[in-house]
Order: C-alpha cells, then sequence, then structure tokens
C-alpha cells in the first residue's frame, strides 16, 4: 500500500482525471483539440483566482472579496486602460497596492480576515458598478489575441494552467522565501522568534494575490471582451474550493499550487460536463456543491487512514 | 572582563500585577554550561524570552560579549548576536521539512541551492548531537514523532551560517528525549562549551543539572537567588534553595478538621500512563491536591475525571478553569447568567428558564461567596479578575455538583480573595462536597488532606496533610535523574 500522504497528494489529480473521463464518454466530440479549448479556456481566469486565494490561504486568512476584486479589474481595464493607458494602468496598480494595505491593517489590527474581505468585496463591486453601471466596454485588442491565440499541438489553456502551477509550485514551494512564506502559516510564533517580520510577510502575500487577481480579471476580459462588474461574483467560491479540491487546508500553511490549479481545472470541467448531462442550470450549483463534497469526504477518509496507521 | 558571554543587571519584567522577574542579575561566561533551576513561577522562562528577545524587559540592563546592543533588542537582534533558543514549547513549523525548517532561523540560507546547504547543516549537526538518529531532512515534522522533533530542533540550535553561536538556551530539551538521547545530548553539551559556546541548560532534572553545568543558579520569586559552582551544590542543597518555608500560612490551612476516615469514596481515577497499582483517590468531604511542575499531566488528569474516562466519580461534577478568560467565563453574558448557567435545569419551568428563581440563585451566590457588584445584570467583564473568578466558584458551587475539579484556578488572583475563597471550598468540603485541586502554589497544598504530586503525566507521591512539606513536594516533583 503506498503511503496515505502521497495518497492525499494524487487525490486532485485523480479527480480531474475521473471527471475528464465522464465528460469524455457522455460527449466523445469533447476529446479533440477544439473541444478542449472550449471546455478548458473559462479555467485559465479560475485557475489565476484559485492561486490568489491559496496566497491568502497560506498565511491562514480567507479572502471573501477575490470575485469581486476580479469583476473590477475587469471594469478597468475594458474602460480606463482603453481610454487612457497610463491612467488605467496605474488604476491596477492601485489595486494590487490596496490588496497590500489590505493585509497590513488585518495583521497589525488583528482583524479576522473573513469579516475585513467580506466587507471589501461590496468596496469592490460598489467601485466597478460605479465605474460601469451596465455590462459594456471593450477588451484591449491585444487581451483578446493573447486569450484566443491557437497554440499548435496542445490547446493553449492547457499551457497556460501548467505553465502558472509550474511558476507558482517553483516560487513557493522550492525557494527559500516561499519556505518563510508557508512557516508563516504554520507557526508563526516561530516564525516571528526567528526574527521574521510577520507583518512584512503577510503585505507580500495579500500584494501576491492582488497580482494573480489582477492577471484573473485580465484573462477573464480577454475571454468575454467585454466586462461586466458581476461577472465573477462566483469566482470567491470557486476560488476557495479549488485551493481546498487541489489539498490544501485552510489553516497550517498547508498548500499546493499545483493541486490548486487542478482543482479550478476541475471546477471548470464538472460545469461543462453538468451541461453535457443536461442539468438544468437552476441545479447546477448545487450538483458542483455535491461533487465537492464527494471529494471532500474521501480526503476526509484518506486523512482517517492516515491517522490510524 | 571580555570573558562574559551575556550579562544581565537588574532586569525586571511585570505582567499586570504579576511581577514575574524582580530584578534579575545573571552573568553566563563564554563556554560556560549555567544550570537553572527553579519551582514553578520562578520567572524561568520569562527570563529565557528576554533573551531571545521575544519578551522586552520593563527595565534593567542587557550586554552581549561586554557590549551593550545598539537600538531596541528584538528577535532578530538577538539571533543576529547569536543566541539561540529551544523554548519548551516547540517552535517548529509542522508543515515543513527538518531542512526547511533549518532554513528559518538562518537568514543566510538564501539563494541558489539553499536547499542542499540546508540539508546538508542540519544533517552534519544531527549525526554529530545523536549519531543514528533516523531522521531524513526531507522528513515533514508533522509526521516525526515528538522526540525526533525535539532532536530536530535541538540540532537546528546547534547549527552555524553567518553568526558565530555565542549563547544556546535549552528550555527542558530532555523532555521528549529518551535515555540515551539525552545522554548523547549532554555529552555533546560538553564539546560545545568547549568551543567557546555559552550554554543555558532549564530542567527539571536535577542529576541532569548537577552533571552538566559548571555552575548553577537558581530563581525563585523573580529573582536569582543562589549562585554557586555546580560542584558545590548536591540534590539537598538545591533543594533547599529552591524551597521556601511555608509556615506562616501553612497555619490557616491545618485548622480544618480532618474529616471522617471511613467516609464513602468520591473519585477513583488512575491518570492515563499510570502503570497498575498508583491510583488517586478522594473521598466525601475531602480536600485533595494535585501538586508538580506544570505541565506534568495534572489538568490533563482533572479533565479525564471530569469526562469520567477510566475514572469513576459519584454524582455530578464541576470544573472551574484556571484560564478563566478561555476556558472559564462567557464575556458577553451578565454576572448572574456566567454564574446560572452551570444550574439551568433545575431553574426550569414548564421547559423555560424561570428568571425569577435564576436572579435568586444569582442573588444568594454574590452574597454568599462576596462578588462585589452593585447589580448582577452587568457584564461579567465589569468585575475585576478575582471577581470574574468568584463567578466561576460560584457557577460550580451553585450547582448540583458534588465533586468539584479545579484547574489551578487562583492564577493571578489576589491575596484578599484568595483567603476568601479558601474558606469557601473549607466550608463546602465540610458539608460534603469533594474537591480535586490542582495548584502551582506550594501554599495553598497545605489546605488540602492529601497531595498527589505528578512527574511525566504520573503520580510519583501521594503525600498526607500531616508530612506536608514543600521538601516532599519538591522532591518528588524533581527527578533524580533522566525518565
Amino acid at each position: 500500500m503506498t503511503n496515505p500522504r502521497q495518497l492525499r497528494a494524487a487525490l486532485p489529480f485523480l479527480t480531474l482525471a475521473i471527471v475528464l473521463a465522464a465528460t469524455f464518454y457522455v460527449q466523445p466530440r469533447t476529446m479533440s483539440y477544439f473541444g478542449l479549448n472550449l471546455m478548458l479556456q473559462y479555467a485559465v481566469p479560475i485557475a489565476l483566482a484559485t492561486i490568489a486565494q491559496m496566497f491568502i490561504i497560506t498565511v491562514n486568512d480567507l479572502d471573501l472579496s477575490i470575485g469581486p476584486f476580479v469583476g473590477l479589474i475587469g471594469v478597468i481595464a475594458a474602460t480606463a486602460l482603453n481610454a487612457s493607458p497610463a491612467l488605467g494602468v496605474a488604476a491596477l496598480l492601485a489595486c494590487v497596492l490596496a490588496y497590500g494595505l489590505v493585509g497590513a491593517l488585518i495583521h497589525a489590527r488583528n482583524l479576522p480576515s473573513i469579516v475585513v474581505t467580506l466587507g471589501l468585496s461590496f468596496v469592490w463591486l460598489g467601485i466597478a458598478v460605479m465605474i460601469l453601471p451596465s455590462p459594456g466596454g471593450k477588451a484591449p485588442a491585444a487581451l483578446k489575441a493573447f486569450m484566443t491565440v491557437q497554440t499548435p499541438y496542445v490547446p493553449f489553456p492547457i499551457l497556460a494552467a501548467v505553465a502558472i502551477g509550474m511558476i507558482v509550485h517553483l516560487a513557493l514551494m522550492t525557494t527559500s522565501f516561499g519556505v518563510i512564506a508557508r512557516g508563516a502559516g504554520g507557526n508563526p510564533k516561530a516564525l516571528a522568534r526567528a526574527g521574521w517580520s510577520m507583518l512584512r510577510t503577510k503585505i507580500v502575500m495579500y500584494m501576491l494575490a492582488g497580482v494573480f487577481g489582477l492577471l484573473a480579471g485580465l484573462a477573464l476580459l480577454g475571454l468575454t471582451t467585454s466586462a461586466d462588474a458581476h461577472v465573477a461574483d462566483r469566482y470567491t467560491l470557486y476560488s476557495i474550493a479549488g485551493v481546498i479540491l487541489g489539498g490544501g487546508e485552510f489553516i497550517g500553511g498547508r498548500v499546493n499550487p499545483l493541486g490548486a490549479v487542478v482543482g479550478a481545472l476541475t471546477l471548470a470541467l464538472a460545469g461543462a460536463f453538468l451541461i453535457f448531462l443536461r442539468i438544468s442550470p437552476d441545479w447546477q450549483i448545487g450538483a458542483q456543491g455535491a461533487i465537492l463534497i464527494v471529494v471532500l469526504a474521501m480526503r476526509a477518509l484518506v486523512t482517517y487512514g492516515e491517522k490510524r496507521s | 572582563m571580555s570573558a562574559e558571554a551575556i550579562r544581565l543587571d537588574g532586569v525586571e519584567k511585570s505582567f499586570g500585577a504579576v511581577r514575574a522577574l524582580a530584578g534579575v542579575d545573571l552573568v553566563v561566561g563564554v563556554g560556560e554550561c549555567l544550570g537553572l533551576v527553579g519551582h514553578n513561577g520562578a520567572g524561568k522562562s520569562t527570563l529565557m524570552h528576554v533573551l531571545a528577545g521575544a519578551l522586552a524587559p520593563d527595565a534593567g540592563r542587557l550586554s552581549v560579549g561586554g557590549i551593550e546592543p545598539k537600538g531596541q533588542w528584538s528577535a532578530a537582534s538577538s539571533q543576529a548576536a547569536g543566541i539561540r533558543c529551544v523554548f519548551q514549547e516547540l517552535s517548529l513549523c509542522p508543515n515543513l521539512s527538518v531542512a526547511e525548517n533549518a532554513r528559518i532561523v538562518h537568514g543566510a540560507l538564501r539563494g541558489f541551492g539553499w536547499k542542499a546547504r540546508a540539508r546538508a547543516l542540519i544533517r552534519a549537526k544531527l549525526d554529530e548531537i545523536f549519531p543514528g538518529h533516523g531522521i531524513d531532512p526531507d522528513d515533514e515534522i508533522a509526521d516525526l514523532p515528538i522526540g525526533k522533533r525535539q532532536m530536530a530542533e535541538i540540532a537546528r540550535a546547534f547549527t552555524v551560517t553567518g553568526a558565530p553561536l555565542r549563547l544556546v538556551i535549552l528550555d527542558e530539551p530532555t523532555s521528549s528525549l529518551d535515555a540515551v538521547t539525552a545522554e548523547q545530548l549532554l555529552s555533546y553539551i560538553r564539546t560545545e562549551t568547549a568551543r567557546g559556546t555559552a550554554i543555558i541548560l532549564i530542567s527539571h532534572l536535577l542529576g541532569e543539572i548537577l552533571s552538566a553545568s559548571d555552575r548553577i543558579v537558581v530563581m525563585k520569586d523573580g529573582k536569582a537567588v543562589a549562585a554557586r559552582r555546580a560542584k558545590d551544590f548536591d540534590r539537598t542543597s538545591l533543594m533547599a534553595a529552591m524551597g521556601s518555608d511555608l509556615n506562616e500560612v501553612a497555619v490557616s490551612g491545618h485548622l480544618r478538621p480532618a474529616p471522617k476516615p471511613d467516609a464513602a469514596v468520591a473519585v477513583r481515577a488512575r491518570p492515563i500512563g499510570q502503570p497498575a497499582g498508583a491510583e488517586l483517590i478522594v473521598h466525601k468531604g475531602e480536600i485533595v491536591g494535585l501538586a508538580g511542575l506544570a505541565g506534568h499531566g495534572q489538568t490533563r488528569t482533572l479533565l479525564q475525571i471530569f469526562s469520567q474516562a477510566n475514572a469513576q466519580v459519584e454524582g455530578p461534577a464541576a470544573f472551574i478553569a484556571g484560564d478563566r478568560q478561555s476556558d472559564g467565563i462567557f464575556n458577553l453574558w451578565s454576572i448572574a447568567a456566567n454564574v446560572t448557567v452551570r444550574s439551568l435545569r433545575s431553574l426550569t419551568r414548564h421547559g423555560f428558564v424561570d428568571p425569577a428563581a435564576e436572579a435568586k440563585l444569582a442573588r444568594t451566590w454574590r452574597d454568599r461567596i462576596g462578588i462585589r457588584t452593585p447589580d448582577m445584570d452587568n457584564n461579567i467583564l465589569t468585575l475585576s479578575g478575582g471577581n470574574q473568578q468568584k463567578t466561576l466558584f460560584a457557577r460550580a458551587l451553585a450547582s448540583n455538583a458534588k465533586v468539584i475539579l479545579m484547574d489551578d484556578p487562583m492564577r493571578g488572583v489576589d491575596i484578599g480573595t484568595k483567603l476568601e475563597v479558601y474558606a469557601m471550598i473549607r466550608a463546602e468540603a465540610a458539608l460534603g462536597r469533594s474537591f480535586l485541586w490542582y495548584t502551582t502554589e506550594v501554599d495553598e497544598l497545605t489546605h488540602c488532606d492529601r497531595v498527589y504530586v505528578f512527574r511525566n503525566g504520573r503520580i510519583t507521591e501521594a503525600i498526607d496533610a500531616a508530612d506536608l512539606s514543600e521538601q516532599r513536594v519538591l522532591q518528588a516533583s524533581f527527578a533524580e535523574s533522566g525518565a
């Protein structure tokens, strides 16, 4: 029997394989370059948002504002970035900076991140609606072109997902900075005793989350081509589910970037799979929830086995 | 005198009303192993946290290698000065590997190839201190048993990259080590001091202290009360230096008439890990003390008795928490609600709580135990700490509980309140209630009919009131040698 820890690490990949196989079985035409491209293209922004969420979860916080933040980025990019590129870039950078400030505030005042980010989600949404009261705007042409690029042999979304996962894995799991970031989630007291600034670590992690939220917003806009303040409201829950599906845990600095990306892919695929099953959209969220519960129950079983051995 | 590694002059530190350090002077020489002993609350841990930069002292001076550090003394400056600590509660990140944990204390382990260097560094040190340790640098800490975690942490403290090692503080380093690895560590301490590193060794194993140290400092009530060469101490003189006379309070304690010897057994329990034979027994109307150094299984045993696991309890039991902020009070509720919560079942009428009966019970106990408040409907946090603790006593005593379990309930309570509560406990015991009283204050044991001393989760001795002395409690708390 293999090591339960390895089994648990393999679980996200196993889940993806099962959902993929089921999709191919229900709709064999998806087993093609264009089929995969179509099914997985929205997985790219979800994966980026999931990585953003993962940075926050690494330091034992939770971000309930990432969805509206992604929406806000899309709105800014579809309006200000076109009208006045300098202003647009400045506004986007200000958004990332705001994330860093939020991290500093949460740490310095010892506030619950859930409450702060829940409040902020309305702030982001409010700003986005003020800029763009009804859906509209236009994606910059370069963004559109980048997101719909036709790569040879392997569809772009798959390459993008692999690249995102690998880069973040290298940065967080193998560098000396990544150790400090994960240690901050594992035992913040020990880290402080070793002379590291928790404040600085949290600011960096929140800003990284801001950067990946920004990338998610741009990627999503490149696909939708026009912006809507509400377009990414569901991303908050998707991103949390993706991190957890990918083998991450809410506390203790246990995260897995590759798993998180795979979790995001699984969520995107599950949506497509349910459409192929002709499940009414009213039931889809419930069905996705059911998939999540099944996977988490499997993980609980594996963990239980681990504890007993 | 440049041969001193570190020097403290008149260091003071208070937590609220509690004076943890009352002006400590301490010098550790280069290449010296200093043993530090003292009973609970003597200030050892606080002193170590000050040295490590985790706590800022209220007053006093600190100098490193004869030079006073510039600027704020912090964890980072302590690290930079070459001071390392192995704290009693482990300071490893459980989600990281052994090598990654080494990286956390070494700013120099960075850039390309850091991981290979970290692995080599920690492996070499583990091999040096604990030959045959069986730890792989890539093992995740969470997967290691507690003993190996402690070995990893100790080895990490002795690794060197940038700043040379000046002082290593070992706080109960052998608490989770077996006899072989503990001996390996003690012999390594001699190797390391020969290289010029200073070491502060804190341990409750007096044999360990006496054999490993060059000099021993005894702390009591936040002060260093004795400092002599280790050769000039033996077990007895060390015990004597740690102890204090408890005659003053003892008088009030022993005035109590002893309960009838043939009273029924109220509690019969065996602590987890206790070999067969030794049992903890409380008769009806008895006050039984649990003693020993903090964290040696007393609270766990109380909880075990409360949940009736491996324990027989006659009649309902109530638990009085010592850490009232986290385990005791409902801090959004009124004082009255905090008193009556344990008794709600007896206050119901037609399935609803009867407000009049509830208010009456609360008033009765305000008068009986003397909670100082104009109105029991005020929020619990309007009370002082001592009165909050009285509220918790009222909660337990107002209930139908026949057995009262007390988890060091007098922490941070003023002496006036203590005396009132002592009288209350004795009055209630005379009425037939039984008390199990874990306390870290030896004085309080004089109120008990019998005292069980704990060490490493087990009862090592049962002392009757007539034979009770601080000497005996200390003797049973500190072991001769490794467990």
